[in-house]
């Protein structure tokens, strides 16, 4: 048991133009990464709540990926901008919150870049394979 | 609710690796989920009319699609969901095959991973709500950035279809590269004389205007109602009263290097881009002029005969609203003195192909002889370096520069033809001649006496004899060893590269480069024209390298696109828009400055609070200037804005799914 890989979830947030598409030409170019991603697709990276990210590593997520187009690439001019401010914001609740700040990356990968896709994901998967399970963040909301 | 889901095997492409009975299966179970079932090509005819069908017979009302990329169908699956009569945000696509099955190897593993692709697809369109677009008039008229001959032929092709265009041109000419170079490949046409007439078509048809000596310094809007600002810069000369006499550029003192002739001779301060410029009106080069220096001179003024001499002219902003715009900003020619191994700058008799090319045109710096500039005798034996700076990943750029190939064919032909007796070395790596005509027309080169030698240079360097020559030392891999070859001339075949603003001016169109810093098309194979901005699109070496008919043809098809937007006379707004929820909205605006499209203002609204009323204010989203980000709707502190199709409640579903 001992010697058992664990394999982490890691929830991506790709946005539609440049992240998103990235993985697209991964697929296309035949780019083989470990399956423990699951990619959600939001059409700016600035679209993602801090909530969402929040919600993913409470439902048991071991990392969370944001991906959006470089700076001064972005389809919607400055989106990726206020994203880097929301996450830096984030990664420095994060420790106070009982959560390791490098369980959360944030990658500017583009249209193009399906090499850097495939790299990111690899690289984040036997990262938080070394970590194991994330501590699971408590649901205080009386719904649950 | 009643979902349906559609698995597509996609031939093998998805099958291979992902068990789609298994999916199929494990989707019947999902909650909601009333139907599954497993086609193998989703998009075709069959594929469409199976899903039309189970619509009908199990009455669904959503619609989950595991197959390919939604970049790829998924406007196929929304038609089809109009069809029947469904709104079509009421499909969701389960990307199976390139984020699954194509970068996948373990078929259990990646069958899983279906499984809870399709799990969040469904999970997200339960929560579906139904989107419309409204329709958005256009402005019918085009902008054409860069007059060369791309950009010519976009603006003529959608002026000849009675649209007015503006064409911009940073010089004060159009005409672009073609202009300075002698013959094309492979006719041997004159450059000139297929440019020039085109040039003044375009100078003289009554839908063009032409903006030379004019920049794009800022543009805001979307498809069909663009706002351009067009920087004049100020040409000191009154194109009203000048009638190009030219007193003014014989009597100037100032001399300074032609960039016209790759600095191989001298232009005054107030000059034309080159005799057959359109317009034929000169400029002054305000950071060489001596007036604008010292304050003194102004002899051009003096011998104007019509006064048109204006020193006081100011740099214009000019406001146009344009429907489309069509880039067509061309490419500069890498300078190769980083290669230190081929002595360029350090002797003179190195030069490179577009120099060689301006001393054959007639007009040019030695009107149509080729000498060595070391001292201005004819060369003998000239040698041709293939693939300066391209393909070269260490030091230039990884691509193919495309036509250095074919123009280093003409110039040995063109030497043989006009200097009987020239000798032509060419150092190649391969000969690429993919193009009508051009494997006969290098064969031609060969017959008619070019050597090629497949190998690289290594060094060029003074050879140190009487006739100050330069020796070239290279590999030649067909005899397997050096060779070393004395040469009067060493030309360069250099690289192509994307205009060093083009990522700055594609910033302000919305459009991406590639690594390169070519500007990229919307798809590779099938909107090669069209770019991630609707209404913008592309024509030329702007978007990667291209010979002349691949630069017309394509400028062609941007200029069809344009037309038949206005042909069409509106353009659907997006209809995954922002929108606020009144109630909760409490008016902080935070939402306002993050909106790259000023497309959310504060309205007033009136409640009524213990039965009295009272004003309060909220944002509220201009739908025609949103284009669907969401960066509004992603720091809401009130959870008051929401983005359709992308809604918090359907994120958050897609979250909790997995």
């Amino acid at each position: 048991m001992m010697n058992e890989i664990y394999e982490p979830k890691i929830v991506a947030f790709c946005c539609n133009w440049c992240s998103y598409a990235g993985a697209d030409l991964a697929g296309t170019g035949r780019l083989k990464y470990p399956e423990n991603i699951r990619i959600i697709r939001v059409p700016c990276s600035s679209r993602v709540e801090v909530a969402m990210i929040l919600r993913a590593f409470q439902n048991g997520a071991d990392g969370v990926l944001i991906a959006g187009c470089h700076p001064g690439d972005c389809h919607y001019d400055t989106g990726n901008y206020h994203t880097r401010k929301r996450i830096h914001l984030l990664t420095s609740l994060m420790d106070f919150m009982g959560l390791s700040p490098e369980r959360l990356w944030l990658r500017w990968i583009s249209g193009n870049e399906a090499d850097k896709f495939q790299a990111t994901v690899t690289a984040f998967t036997q990262e938080l394979r070394a970590m194991g399970a994330s501590d699971k963040v408590r649901d205080l909301r009386c719904s649950r | 609710m009643r979902i349906g889901v559609f698995v597509c095997w996609c031939g093998s492409n998805i099958k291979n690796t992902v068990d789609v009975d298994a999916v199929t299966a494990r989707a019947k179970t999902m909650p909601q989920v009333v139907y599954a079932q497993d086609v193998q090509y989703l998009c075709s005819e069959v594929g469409q009319s199976e899903i039309g069908q189970a619509i009908d017979t199990h009455r669904l009302d959503r619609v989950v699609v595991a197959a390919c990329s939604p970049r790829m169908h998924e406007t196929t699956f929304q038609k089809l969901m109009a069809a029947k009569g469904l709104n079509p945000y009421y499909v969701e696509i389960a990307n199976i095959r390139e984020h699954c099955s194509w970068v996948h190897t373990d078929k259990e593993k990646a069958t899983v991973k279906a499984i809870d692709l399709v799990k969040k697809a469904v999970a997200k369109t339960a929560f579906a709500i139904p989107l419309t677009s409204d329709q958005l008039p256009v402005t019918k008229r085009a902008l054409v950035i860069g007059g060369g001959i791309a950009g010519i032929q976009a603006a003529l092709d959608i002026a000849d279809a009675g649209y007015p265009v503006d064409l911009v041109e940073k010089e004060s000419s159009i005409g672009g590269k073609m202009a300075q170079f002698d013959k094309t490949f492979p006719t041997l046409d004159c450059s000139a004389c297929i440019l020039t007439p085109k040039m003044v078509e375009a100078a003289t048809h009554e839908n063009i205007r032409l903006y030379t000596y004019a920049e794009v310094a800022a543009v805001s809007g979307y498809v069909g109602n663009f706002n351009v600002t067009i920087k004049q810069k100020a040409t000191s000369v009154n194109p009203e009263k000048c009638n190009g006499c030219g007193d003014c550029v014989t009597k100037c003192p100032k001399k300074v290097p032609n960039e016209f002739d790759c600095g191989s001779s001298k232009r005054k301060a107030v000059y034309t881009l080159f005799p057959q410029a359109v317009p034929n009106k000169p400029v002054i080069d305000r950071d060489n002029c001596i007036y604008f220096a010292t304050g003194k001179c102004g002899l051009c003024a003096k011998v104007c005969q019509t006064g048109a001499i204006e020193y006081q002219q100011q740099d214009e902003m000019i406001e146009n609203q344009y429907g489309a715009i069509v880039v067509a900003t061309g490419y500069e020619l890498k300078v190769p003195d980083h290669l230190g191994e081929y002595a360029y700058g350090q002797h003179p008799d190195v030069i490179t192909s577009l120099e060689l090319e301006r001393m054959l045109n007639a007009s040019g710096p030695t009107s149509g002889k080729v000498i060595r500039p070391s001292n201005g005798k004819m060369p003998r034996r000239i040698v041709f370096i293939q693939c300066v700076g391209s393909r070269d990943r260490h030091d230039g750029n990884p691509y193919c520069s495309k036509v250095c190939c074919l123009y280093t064919a003409k110039h040995t032909l063109l030497l043989n033809e006009k200097f009987p007796g020239t000798e032509s070395y060419v150092f190649y790596m391969d000969v690429r001649t993919a193009g009508k005509n051009y494997e006969e027309f290098y064969e031609r080169a060969r017959q008619q006496g070019a050597m090629y030698l497949r190998g690289q240079v290594s060094k060029v360097e003074p050879l140190g004899d009487a006739d100050n020559r330069v020796l070239v030392r290279g590999f030649d891999g067909s005899l397997q060893r050096q060779v070393e070859i004395a040469a009067d001339l060493v030309v360069l075949a250099t690289s192509m590269e994307a205009q060093p603003n083009a990522k700055t001016l594609g910033g302000m169109l919305g459009i991406s480069t590639d690594l390169n810093g070519f500007y990229t098309e919307a798809h590779a194979k099938l909107r090669p024209v069209e770019t991630q901005a609707q209404g913008v699109y592309l024509a030329g070496v702007c978007h990667g390298p291209k010979d002349i008919p691949e630069a017309v043809s394509q400028a062609s098809g941007a200029a069809v696109k344009a037309i038949i937007l206005f042909n069409k006379g509106q353009v659907k707004s997006v209809p995954t828009t922002a929108m606020v929820e009144k109630d909760r909205c409490s008016g902080c605006m935070q939402c306002q400055p993050v909106c790259p499209y000023e497309a959310i203002s504060q309205e007033m609204v009136v409640e009524r609070v213990h039965g009295k009323e009272r004003q309060r204010a909220v944002a509220t989203v201009n739908r025609a200037l949103c284009q669907g980000c969401g960066a509004c709707a992603g720091l809401c502190r009130s959870g008051a804005m929401d983005l359709g199709g992308f809604t918090s409640r359907q994120l958050m579903a897609e979250v909790d799914s997995l």
